[in-house]
Parts: structure tokens; sequence; C-alpha cells
């Protein structure tokens, strides 16, 4: 499975990459290959408030509906458009153009709270 | 729960070694995907699939008295089939309501043979057990058996290169029994996908023979491993009930649509009367297929149907369909709206998006 070395990540298998002020966020490797084909993917509205730990996606394979949560709170502040008309991006690129939602943060506490690479290994592979 | 409480038909070793990912379904750790379910159901549409359905259970009825008693247990009239050929019937209670669908064929060396749902052998048995008559032998042969179903646009080019080409295929709706390798194969040109396709019965010793055999003989035909994923859009897609999803003792095969399995005609089998009376005063409901008309999320089973602002009913199945790539699913509507064309309204985790009433099937395999 592929742990980019450059993102947080949170126990529930979504990434965070801080560029600035906004945490771009989206769903492990090893998340895509659990839920497998994904067809539909739910995003929040932009300028949403959001929490660490909220439910605020929801990505639809053909077996399931899974809720996504937040990794850290703020304002959402932008969505990937690309999923409505392409849902399999996540699959195929989860880390890249696969990405889900921009949070605005205020300070990185919560991103720097987030596991690295190597706790997120160890607890997919645990 | 503990793997202790699954059963594994005798091709779980195989599924492993495919990679498969597994789902309990009706009592049995089953494989749900291999490589994925939209890749699986293309495979099946477009070449060739291949799944096990060891879990099915297998009856055989002999005797003297078989054909009349089996004849009052079931729905359809055996007297339409001849010796090597099977019918889709049900099972019903007094109510007229579905215990189970299966297949029923009547074999060449005499007696039947019913292939029923996993999740329903023990009431099956136990119905038919109960209405045991003289003269009638009913004997489980389920845990004897494997089973595979080889479906797909290709298949019957699968079946020449595992069997040989000078071995002549069954007809539609026919069984044959068959040799290769020392295995004797009870082979019909049955399936639940929609597509061409074999139904393959063989003692379970043989199960992985099988298995590898006819993936081997299939990949140049691109003949795929195939889980129960796959194996639930593509009869969703022909609007093929699923017993527990869309057929239940709650409904009778006349509110299902499938009254063509059904003979009234037949003097006496258990049902009937309800099935007259019901005829008589017209069915209240009827199970429609429908179509997402908008951009939403797939529709799954038990979601609210609305119509004119009204909840009037529950999905019973729903999904993405993989051919058509939009939401589909069935329902069981109040008949004044059971029509085709109709506008209806699908609750999605409380947001209600447009649906319309289609005629089966959803999609037409070319």
């Amino acid at each position: 499975m592929n742990v980019p070395e450059n993102l947080r990540y949170a126990k529930s298998h979504e990434w965070v990459r801080l560029e600035g002020d906004e945490a771009v966020v989206g769903i492990s490797d090893h998340a895509q290959a659990e839920l497998t084909d994904i067809v539909f993917v739910e995003l929040p509205a932009v300028g949403l408030e959001i929490t660490a730990g909220m439910a605020v996606a929801v990505v639809e394979s053909v077996k399931a509906a899974s809720d996504i949560y937040a990794p850290v709170g703020g304002i959402v502040c932008e969505v990937n458009d690309a999923l409505a008309a392409d849902p399999a991006l996540v699959n195929t690129d989860p880390y890249g153009q696969g990405w889900l939602l921009k949070v605005e943060v205020r300070g990185c506490e919560e991103v720097d709270a987030l596991m690295d690479a190597a706790a997120y290994a160890a607890q997919i592979t645990g | 729960m503990t793997d202790a409480d699954f059963r594994t038909t005798p091709l779980y070793g195989c599924h492993q070694q495919a990679g498969a990912r597994f789902i309990d379904f009706g009592g049995w750790r089953m494989p749900v995907q291999y490589a994925g379910i939209m890749a699986e159901h293309k495979a099946v549409r477009e070449a060739a699939g291949l799944f096990d359905i060891s879990h099915m259970g297998q009856v055989t009825v002999a005797g003297d008295g078989a054909e009349p008693w089996l004849n009052r247990m079931l729905s359809n009239n055996l007297e339409r089939i001849e010796a090597g050929e099977c019918q889709y019937t049900f099972l019903l209670n007094e109510r007229g309501g579905v215990i189970d669908d299966l297949l029923a064929y009547r074999l060449v060396e005499g007696g039947f043979l019913l292939v029923i749902n996993a999740s329903k052998r023990e009431t099956d048995l136990a119905h038919l057990r109960s209405h045991l008559a003289d003269g009638v032998e009913l004997t489980d042969r389920s845990d004897r058996f494997a089973g595979l179903a080889l479906q797909g646009r290709r298949a019957a080019q699968v079946f020449d290169a595992f069997f040989g080409e000078n071995v002549s295929r069954p007809s539609r709706n026919q069984v044959r029994r068959l040799e290769r390798a020392g295995t004797e194969y009870l082979v019909a040109r049955t399936g639940y996908t929609g597509e061409d396709g074999f139904e393959l019965f063989f003692d379970a010793s043989a199960a992985a023979a099988t298995w590898d055999g006819l993936l081997a003989a299939g990949a140049p035909a691109g003949l795929q491993p195939c889980g129960l994923g796959a194996r639930d859009t593509l009869r969703l897609e022909m609007c093929y009930p699923l017993n527990g999803s869309d057929l239940s003792p709650e409904h009778t095969p006349l509110e299902a649509g499938l009254s063509f399995f059904v003979d009234l005609e037949k003097p006496e089998f258990i049902g009937r009367k309800a099935l007259l009376a019901q005829r008589e005063a017209g069915v209240t409901r009827r199970l429609v297929p429908f179509r997402m008309t908008e951009k939403c999320p797939p529709p799954r089973a038990h979601y609210p149907v609305y119509k004119n602002g009204e909840a009037i009913a529950e999905t019973t199945s729903g999904n993405l369909s993989p051919t058509l790539n939009v939401g589909i699913g069935l329902a069981y509507i109040p008949a004044e709206f059971a029509r085709i064309n109709e506008d209806l309204q699908i609750d999605i985790r409380g947001r209600r998006f447009a649906a319309v009433i289609e005629k089966k099937p959803l999609h037409r395999p070319l």
C-alpha cells in the first residue's frame, strides 16, 4: 500500500496535506482499496464550518455507503468537483486527482496531532 | 462471530488464491469480488464470468408419486417440461406468499432435481418434509454437490473449450449429463445474469479441478472469476428478484409480476386458493423497476419511496447499474401508481431524488 511520507493521517484513513492555511483532505490508498469501486462521492457545501471527527462526506461503492470524517476542523473552502463526473479518481489517484475537500484551518496543531506516515503504515499493517 | 459460524464451499481455497474478498451470505462465507464488482460485471456482459454457486441447495425428488406430489408443492406446472428440461417456479405458503424461488429439473433418468436458495435450504426442506406423501423420496444432496455458473456472451465458447468442440451444448433451459476427465457433470443452459450461460453441478471432490480447468479453458475468451457483488448488479439490471429482498412470504408472485411462473389452471397446489382470491380482488401492490433520473447517490434496499409528497413504499433492492451508469432498483408500489413512466422520488439519506418507473428488464443484453 502506498503511504506517502509527506502526508498526515487520521485513524479513520483520511490524509491531510497542509498548503499554507489550507488543508487538502482525501482518503488513503488503503481506504480506497478497502472500499472498492467508488461510484459516487457526496461532498459538503463550500463555507460549511466543520470540526475534527465530523462526518463530512460520503463515499459510495457498489457495495455500501461509507462516511468520511474530517481529520481537522475549519471552514470548507473548496471541494473536488471533478469527482461528480469521475468518482473513480478516488480509486485511481487517491493522493492526487482523487482529493475530496480543502479546509481553511486555524493553526497547524490539529494537523500536527495526526499520525505520520510510519505510524499510519503500522496501523494498517498491524 | 468466529469462522466456525460460517459454512464455506469446496472452492474456498480457490477463492482465497484468486484474491477474493468475502462476505457472509445466508450463513455462508462467499466471495463478493475478486478484481472488482464493476470489472466483473463488465466481464459477464462483454466476455464471460465464473461464479461459485456451491452454496445453493440441491434436492432430488424420486419415486412413483414424485411428479403429482411436486406439482402440488410448486406453483409452475411440471407437465409443461419434458425430460432434460427445467423451469423456474415457486414454493408458496398457504397465503400465496413466496417461501423460495427455485429451478426444477426433470431428469432424463427419472425424478426431479430442485436447485434452491442457500439461505432457504432448511426452510424449504422443513416445508417439503412436512407435506411429504407416500411414494415420494426426498433427498438433500446439497453437501455432495459443487456448483459453478459460467455466464456471459462468450459462455458457449468457454463451454466448447472445456468440454470439447464436438460435445453438443444443451439448449436454453435444457439439462444434460456430460463426462470430462472422469467427472460427471449435470450441465444446464440456465443462469441469473441475463446473458447466455451454463450451470454445472458435480461431485464436490472435483470442485477445484473444475474451477481451475474452466478458468484455463476460458482465459482466451476473457473468462474471469466473479463474486456475489457482480451477481447482484447483473440480476438487478435484468429485474430478476432476489429472495429475502424482493421476494418474501408476505408477497405473492402476482404482486411480484411473476404470474408467468404460476399455473392457476392446475387443479391443486399450495397457495392456489389465496392467489385465485387475489387475482379476483386485484393486487394492491406491484413490484416494479425504477431508474433514477437525476444525479444522486445509488439507491439501496429499504430507502423510502415518495409519490405526491407521501411515503408510499420502500425499495427492496437498489444499486448503481454498471451498464447504464445510473441508479436502479425495485419496489412494491401501490397498484394505482405501478405504471410505466410514472414519476417517483427516492429518499436517499434524507434527500429526495427523482426516479421513474421503467419496463422490465432495465437492461436488454444484445
